[in-house]
């Protein structure tokens, strides 16, 4: 490449594009290597998935096809609470992580049995290693008074839990402007400059030089990723959510598809669809979510829906993500799931500390996400 | 009876007079009026308090949005006072933190 880095415009050490979970996690990991980061953020015309998510740290059934993810998972869980008490600490801002485990409600003998039959295969693959229980109608009852007579029964992890995910947001910008970091809110990425010691980042007129860049503009990367020799080979899929008004605290803990928050927020969603960029609702798909989420907890019949919204997941062809450096580019770098907030610790952990110094995780092989396995 | 009130009504527009209950004390309405106006014109409030933090709160937006107003209305909790029409005999509480969700499916 013909230019370089411009002296005085580049004491950036990396430059993150993207600032929704998957972002702000990776820059608070450099952070705490002691880096300078600059964040490249489209603004509030993104698409988004930090703020239309279901805020599940969810663990149980992840990585049924691919023990690497399942471990990835479990790790990130692990490390979830020191890094929620260090997001708390340092602004004060109560994210609500609740770690007491989660339930995957079937309402049908044949799904419970089926998930019971998924769950038991990971267990032998994880050598014993994999807690799960399975619960019937009387023993779910017991542990959620409110369940529904005609749910055949649950799952339970003990691993799983929930947290707010828009003051989880909140609080990682919080944190990474309090270390100095830079978020810069300038429109779409236009252009991905490789030069000489570095990356030049254009954001319209804008732009702004380091010595790595990292990729995790969300469905963004697939049109960038190929700037600087990476592939990403991404799909929206679409999932509704409905809001119900604030009830008095009826449910502990978080299910795959119904959780209340801790103001009392009832959060029911769990569809996926298959529509392109359409980020938008349907009554068909809203009226299904609500009839099973009565049908789980019938009291939620006499609770007012306040609003509903659709935002788009991230998807790679198998669900997995990607973690790669680009071999035409070194210190370009992808970073790419669907799973931003259960992910989020162990992007700030590892997979930041990856970045910054090459060293490979221990609890799982990094070259399982590599992107090459989509090119056959 | 109501006490003070920063809100006037305008005698442009004379309605039929309403009567409803507020927290057991009865007060005079005009027909057409949300029951938020009426509780506002009155001079009674707060008229909730928050799930989160037990906070004192009022009619705010007046237009449905902020939800600031919700009261139990004729034994309905939750209920937007901006949004719902006086009507004769109407029972209106103020609406004490989190409702409760009742198991009561038919």
């Amino acid at each position: 490449m013909s230019a370089a880095l411009t002296p005085g415009h580049s004491d950036v050490d990396a430059t993150v594009v993207g600032g929704g979970l998957v972002g702000l996690a990776i820059a608070l990991g450099l952070q705490d290597q002691g880096r300078r980061v600059v964040i490249v953020d489209e603004g509030d015309i993104a698409l988004r998935a930090s703020r239309g998510n279901f805020g599940l740290v969810w663990v149980q059934g992840k990585g049924d096809t691919c023990a690497d993810y399942a471990r990835l998972t479990r790790l990130s869980a692990r490390q979830w609470r020191a890094f929620a008490d260090d997001l708390t600490d340092a602004t004060g801002i109560d994210i609500q992580l609740s770690q007491i485990g989660g339930l995957y409600i079937c309402l049908s003998d044949d799904e419970l049995q089926q998930r019971q039959q998924m769950l038991a295969s990971m267990r032998l693959e994880h050598n014993d290693d994999y807690p799960f229980e399975l619960l019937d109608h009387t023993a779910l009852k017991a542990k959620v008074p409110a369940i529904g007579p005609t749910v055949a029964g649950a799952t339970w992890g003990p691993e799983d839990g929930h947290v707010n995910p828009l003051l989880l947001l909140r609080a990682m910008v919080e944190r990474f402007l309090q270390r100095q970091g830079q978020l810069l809110t300038c429109g779409p990425v236009t252009r991905i400059e490789p030069i000489t010691g570095g990356f030049r980042v254009h954001a319209g007129k804008q732009w702004n030089e380091s010595t790595k860049v990292v990729l995790a503009a969300g469905l963004g990367n697939k049109t960038l990723a190929p700037q600087v020799g990476l592939s990403a080979p991404l799909q929206p899929n679409r999932g509704q959510v409905l809001i119900a008004e604030r009830v008095r605290h009826f449910l502990d803990y978080p299910t795959g598809h119904v959780r209340q928050t801790g103001e009392g927020t009832i959060q029911c969603g769990d569809s996926k669809e298959d529509v392109g960029f359409d980020c938008g609702t349907t009554t068909d798909v809203l009226a299904t979510i609500a009839a099973r989420a009565v049908r789980m907890f019938p009291l939620l019949e006499q609770v007012r829906l306040v609003r509903s919204w659709g935002a788009l997941r991230v998807m790679t062809p198998d669900g997995y993500p990607i973690y790669q450096q680009s071999e035409q580019y070194p210190g370009a770098y992808l970073v790419t799931c669907h799973s931003g907030v259960t992910l989020a610790a162990a992007h700030a952990g590892p997979i930041a500390a990856w970045i910054d110094s090459g060293q490979h995780p221990d609890d799982f092989a990094l070259e399982t996400f590599h992107g090459q396995r989509f090119s056959v | 009876m109501a006490s003070d009130s920063a809100f006037k009504r305008l005698p442009a527009n004379p309605a039929a007079v309403v009567n409803i209950w507020v927290e057991g004390q009865p007060i005079t309405a005009r027909a057409g009026e949300s029951v938020a106006a009426a509780v506002l014109a009155a001079g009674l409030g707060p008229t909730r308090t928050t799930p989160v933090s037990a906070a004192p709160r009022a009619p705010y937006c007046m237009m449905g949005v902020c939800f600031e107003c919700l009261m139990e209305i004729d034994g309905q909790p939750n209920s937007q006072g901006c949004m719902t029409q006086v009507s004769e005999g109407m029972q209106v509480r103020f609406q004490q933190g989190a409702r409760e969700p009742l198991e009561n499916a038919s």
